[in-house]
């Protein structure tokens, strides 16, 4: 068999639209390869074991943890981060609600919650505050309380879903 | 914490990965979502010493119909599964269980076969699996054989699995006419798993199928409940025996916070709330 | 009263924080974001045992893993001056000294006794991992009874016992009182430990320049200052080779600003090594190594006379507060708060306390948001509603006879806190009125008949905030309880300031740059804000006991008043007018009376810095001013508020549904009500996260059994409530500013209205649920217990 389990392979992605060539040993998460290799440190660690949302990205376009996912799982994938996502605009709307509602504190879950926000809004879909807030319950937050967070992602989900 | 160190493989086949854990028997662990298995890593429980990834597996990323049977791939996505019209339609008791398995992220990566490898008693899917009389297929270099979802699950996080082998794909008889099915759980938080849940469906024809999660060592009917309630009136009110057709069927554990005692008279009051509710739900 | 805005000004309106531009946009850069030359990365081998001797250590295997570059244990670590956590002003306070590293005993689990450090964090993980010990396990003391048992071993036995601390107040004869008051309630309290849990964990990086012998420590931490004095006084480092600077923390609640022996052990590794070493705390450790809080078992007592006035309170706490004394802060606080606060916000003049600190083997207790005042509000809440339930009363109406009123202030209670500007009948009415109380009373009442369980809680509280000179002085601790503030006009008219303020989200440096600018006439935007840092900021205390606006503002707005006069002083000089007849607005200086532009702040600025050779030869030119601000003899700052929170408990599971909350505040005059506000949310939050889920749950050897962020539960967005804020102002009268703190009230009056509602929608089966957190088995088990009472 030519394809042999190793310790460090090649991983080849595409980052915040940038394509990227790395070594890396294969125990490596995805966050900590955006964090210590690409020096993208906008990803958060907040547990480290898949449960605060903290280090959430978008692979293919889909939020997920990126402390549950191997950086060599990344090979051959489109991978978006908060600061990617920021400098095309593509957040623009959530983070100005952020902003203006007061929605972060001290800023360490924020990429997640902005992530995990641009998903739920992308489709428009109407929601109601419940499902927003059962949307969003895989991010944990420890400063604002969670309250201005739901109301600015409803704000933009609302503004969204007026203008088709 | 960072994980510990292990060699990772990413066959381009399914023959390829299948001759690769056969090769490497009891030291290889397939890697599909990795929400379970990384998590455990992270916390540094285990420490296997090869990652076979099976995520690039395509053939087994699939969910079919082919008469009355739902072919599920064990790489199919939760949020994949959560949105199957075809799920919907045949087996929309997994429909009902998917909102509550963990977060939109979790969703988005974690597979069907990881949870079912997985077998942990609280879990969604492997108990919706075992009231809907799934089967598995398991497949190694040696070839391929079915088990029932019953008989899969052999114990807290244990399953039939043999060094070797992988789920292939789950095969879901579609839920027959004229039945009623609903799904329930009591976690402390949306997305955690539950204190206590249970996964229903009731068809004119036979008895209920019930399985309560995380109140015994595995997924499992509960017959003897089941057969206590077969002909009762509904809605169901202070029945007598159920406590003790339950505690026939169900072994919970003390666990940190909540004892086997209270589990089980959770699993009671789910019990009346779930069915009397599925009697309101409109037949298929 | 409630201050009105006017539109030019500048104080009172909820600016948006400007550091959220950066953190918005992934370009925070936190202490785990930092990378140095040649940087190390640390990983400490912890205690399994909660109380175990060290037989052995073999470090051979670790040192030859890959990467690993040193491996370090306890015993070497001895020659630094150990942290002895005690309160010089409490007599009798006593604690073991406590060294960065076990050394040969550990007395809790989690506690550190080797390090590795590596090339990588995971090459140290991975080395910590094959560190050997060899331990003999030692019987543990688990909670506060067994460590004042009769027989109990001392974890100690340099210090004799157990009993870190004893305090007691008696006043105006309780038991009398007690003895003849019409009704006496009676209720035990339990409160598990829990953790503060910023989502950024503790982290830092020690840098040692061997050339010059300077530290700098890049610390995800409260205090800068307070850490320079740590490390200069137990290392044996001159302060000014020691810079402390805290970039953006992801966090602190408290946690941040303890003292943690992990410290010493990493700037002295780092000396050794002469190289960056970085420890960033995994989240694993975080929970068994953080500083935890609570863990008190109380039992008190309240006397009302037959009209439903309060007589006297009787209150029995122990708190069991870890293996050693929390350095500086002190594991009294919770105990002394608990006991001197109770009450405050009720009329009454016989109280009996008693607090009792005792060490246990397990983690330290240190500082976390509210310390003891929400034990003090939840004792006296519940009390109260039982005794207005035992009476027939309803439960706002016994409040409203027994609040302090206005008219009674200054006063000062029987258990010795200080009340001022407080307002108790304001902020209840104003609650009443915003949940719509007798609205709810009735739906409760009708729901009631058809066995739905609903509960009303009303919790009135204190916060004391801003902890001042009369109470850190004399405990000898070296925390500065004031604040500077240093102002530079530039060159373009705009205002660079440094405030010793720390902003871990509250939003502080935005209040300062609003006081700043309305100081000095500016607009927010040509103010810029920095802190966080001990080689450059005015000395000063940094974030904790809610004091950022309170005493650092204050400072602030010193500094801008002074900057003020200086420039219209040379604004004067340069345009012949007289300095009483001009003023600063939105950055131009103008004419009092007529209001006409005389010179922009920024024409003034590019004389002042670059034409000096157009000004009258004794024009003195000083545009960079610094003010602090202590108020040397007053304790703090009173802020009080009133939360009620509205739930229903579901008999058959156990389970509490949050269906509405509600909180007004008075925290003197509101800076910036967006941010106000928000700290409020956010505490409310943390607080039912303390009532309904937050615990570490130990097995009956000690072991703790939740170890991780997958059992040890914080709230999420799903079971939150909507939170409705108000606010009434009542401005603190000693400062010129008016303001108190905020960051505690949120979660110390929602912990008391959601132990109040949860016992309330139990009345109709007669149960009570006194054990934090409510799980749903405590509930069931409440439930059973009295039915079986029946």
């Amino acid at each position: 068999m030519t394809n042999e389990p190793k310790h460090s392979l090649t991983v080849e992605c595409t980052v915040n639209g940038e394509r990227v060539r790395r070594e890396v040993p294969a125990r490596r998460h995805l966050a900590d390869f955006l964090r210590e290799d690409l020096e993208l440190t906008g990803t958060h660690l907040g547990c480290e074991h898949g449960v605060c949302g903290a280090c959430s990205v978008l692979v293919d376009g889909a939020v997920v943890r990126s402390c549950l996912m191997l950086a060599v799982q990344a090979h051959g994938r489109r991978i978006e981060t908060i600061e990617g996502l920021s400098d095309s605009g593509a957040l623009k709307d959530l983070q100005t609600a952020f902003i203006e509602r007061n929605a972060a504190q001290c800023g360490f879950c924020t990429a997640g919650m902005l992530l995990t926000a641009h998903q739920l809004t992308a489709s428009g879909e109407a929601m109601t505050r419940p499902e927003i807030r059962e949307y969003m319950s895989g991010n944990l937050c420890r400063c604002t309380g969670y309250h201005a967070i739901i109301d600015a992602v409803e704000a933009v989900l609302r503004s969204k879903s007026r203008t088709p | 914490m960072k994980y510990p160190d292990f060699a990772y493989v990413r066959p381009a086949s399914l023959g390829e990965a299948l001759d690769c854990l056969q090769k490497y028997g009891d030291s290889a662990i397939p890697l599909a979502g990795g929400q379970s298995l990384l998590a455990t890593l992270a916390m540094r429980l285990s420490s296997p010493e090869i990652l076979v990834d099976i995520t690039g597996l395509t053939e087994l990323s699939e969910i079919a119909r082919e008469g009355d049977t739902i072919r599920i791939g064990a790489l199919v996505k939760h949020v994949q599964l959560l949105q199957s019209p075809i799920v919907r339609g045949a087996t929309p008791l997994f429909t009902a269980a998917l909102p509550h398995v963990a977060h939109v992220a979790i969703r988005n990566r974690g597979t069907f076969g990881g949870s079912l490898a997985f077998a942990d008693p609280a879990a969604e899917l492997p108990a919706c699996l075992v009231a809907l009389g799934g089967t598995l297929v398991l497949g190694s270099s040696a070839g391929r054989r079915e088990i029932g979802a019953e008989d899969f699950f052999t114990g807290l996080l244990e399953t039939d699995l043999r060094p070797g082998e992988l789920i292939l794909e789950a095969r879901v008889p579609a839920q027959a006419p004229g039945s009623r099915w609903n799904f329930s759980e009591l976690s402390r938080r949306h997305g955690d798993f539950p204190l206590a849940g249970l996964a229903a469906v009731m068809s004119p024809m036979s008895e209920a199928r019930l399985v309560y999660l995380g109140c015994a060592d595995r997924p499992k009917l509960a017959t003897a409940t089941a057969g206590m309630l077969r002909g009762a009136s509904y809605p169901l009110k202070d029945v007598p025996g159920l406590a003790a057709a339950l505690a026939e069927d169900l072994d919970p554990a003390d666990t940190p916070g909540c004892s086997a005692e209270t589990r089980l008279q959770l699993a009671g009051t789910l019990t009346y709330r779930v069915l009397n509710d599925l009697q309101e739900i409109p037949a298929r | 009263m409630s201050a009105t805005v006017k539109d030019d000004a500048v104080i009172g309106k909820g600016f948006p924080r400007k550091e959220l531009q950066r953190l918005l946009r992934g370009r925070g850069r936190y202490v785990a974001d930092i990378k140095l030359p040649r940087m190390l990365h640390l990983a400490f081998v912890r205690s399994p045992h909660p109380h175990a001797r060290i037989v052995d250590i073999q470090t051979a295997e670790a040192l030859a893993s890959p990467g690993v570059v040193g491996v370090y244990i306890g015993k070497e670590f001895t020659d630094s001056e150990p942290l002895v956590g005690i309160a010089l002003h409490r007599r009798g306070h006593k604690s073991a000294p406590q060294y960065p590293m076990a050394v040969d005993r550990a007395v809790w689990q989690g506690q550190p006794v080797a390090a590795v450090v590596a090339e990588t964090r995971a090459e140290a993980e991975d080395a910590a991992e094959l560190v050997q010990v060899e331990w003999e396990e030692l019987p543990a003391i688990t909670s506060g009874e067994e460590a004042v048992a009769p027989d109990a071993k001392a974890i100690h036995p340099e210090i004799g016992d157990n009993l870190a601390f004893e305090h007691t107040i008696s006043v105006n004869d309780p038991e009398k009182t007690l003895a003849q008051s019409h009704i006496v309630v009676e209720q035990s309290f339990r409160f598990e430990r829990q953790t503060g849990l910023p989502l950024e964990t503790r982290g830092m990086i020690a840098d040692w320049n061997p050339g010059d012998e300077s530290l700098t420590v890049h610390y995800a931490h409260q205090s800068p200052f307070q850490m320079q004095e740590i490390f200069s006084r137990h290392l044996g480092i001159p302060p000014l080779k020691i810079r402390v600077i805290a970039p953006d923390v992801g966090g602190g609640f408290g946690i941040k600003l303890n003292i943690y022996g992990e410290d010493l052990a990493v700037v002295m590794i780092a000396r050794r090594l002469g190289r960056p070493v970085k420890f960033i705390s995994d989240r694993l450790e975080s929970l068994v190594s953080d500083a935890h809080a609570r863990d008190h078992d109380i039992v008190a007592k309240m006397g009302v006379s037959a009209e439903g006035r309060i007589t006297s309170m009787w209150l029995d706490d122990l708190g069991a507060v870890g293996a050693y004394g929390m350095p500086f802060r002190f594991n009294v606080a919770e105990g002394m708060m608990c006991i001197t606060m109770a009450g405050a916000c009720y009329d009454f003049s016989s109280y009996w306390g008693r607090t009792r600190s005792v060490y246990v083997n397990k983690n330290l207790v240190g500082m976390y948001r509210g310390v003891g005042i929400p034990l003090a509000c939840i004792v006296t809440e519940v009390l109260a509603d039982k005794a207005a339930r035992q009476l027939g009363m309803d439960p706002a109406d016994f409040r409203r006879l027994n609040h302090r009123r206005k008219e009674d202030l200054p006063c000062v209670t029987p258990n010795g806190s200080q009340l001022d500007t407080v307002s108790f009948e304001e902020c209840f009415e104003k609650v009443l009125k915003l949940m719509d109380y007798d609205a709810l009373r009735k739906e409760q009442a009708d729901l009631r008949k058809r066995g739905i369980l609903r509960g009303i809680g009303l919790a009135s509280f204190v916060e004391a905030t801003s902890y001042g000179p009369p109470y850190y002085g004399p405990s000898q601790a070296s925390i500065s309880t004031q604040d500077g503030c240093t102002l530079r006009l530039e060159p373009a008219g705009v205002v660079r300031c440094i405030t010793s303020l720390t902003d871990q989200g509250q939003g502080t440096l935005t209040g300062i740059a609003q006081i700043v600018a309305e100081a000095v006439g500016l607009s927010f935007d040509q103010v810029e804000v920095m802190g966080n840092d001990s080689a450059i900021s005015p000395y000063g205390g940094g974030a904790w006991a809610s004091r950022g606006m309170a005493v650092g503002g204050e400072a602030a707005l010193n500094a801008g008043r002074a900057l003020k006069q200086n420039i219209i002083a040379l604004a004067a000089a340069i345009t012949q007018n007289l300095p009483e007849a001009l003023d600063i607005k939105a950055g131009e200086i103008v004419n009092k009376e007529s209001g006409a532009a005389v010179l922009s702040v920024a024409e003034l600025g590019r004389i002042a810095y670059f034409r000096q050779d157009t000004l009258p030869k004794d024009a003195d030119v000083q545009l960079s001013v610094t003010r602090s601000f202590a108020d040397n003899h007053k304790h703090y700052y009173m802020a009080n508020g009133i939360q009620a929170s509205y739930v229903e408990v579901d008999e058959a599971t156990g389970f509490i549904k949050l269906l509405g909350h509600w909180a007004v505040d008075d925290c003197g005059r509101i800076i910036n009500p967006l941010q106000v506000d928000e700290q409020v949310r956010g505490g409310v939050v943390q607080g039912i996260g303390a009532v309904l889920y937050e615990e570490f749950m130990y097995g009956p050897g000690g072991g703790l059994q939740n170890g991780s962020l997958v059992d040890y539960l914080i709230p999420a967005a799903s079971e939150m409530p909507d939170i409705h804020v108000a606010h009434v102002e009542t401005p603190e009268r000693t400062t010129q500013l008016g303001a108190k703190g905020i960051g505690e009230a949120g979660l110390i009056g929602a912990m008391g209205a959601l132990w109040v509602s949860v016992n309330d929608a139990l009345q109709p089966l007669g149960a009570t649920v006194a054990h934090q957190p409510f799980t749903p088995e405590r509930v069931l088990l409440a439930i059973k217990a009295a039915k079986a009472g029946r």
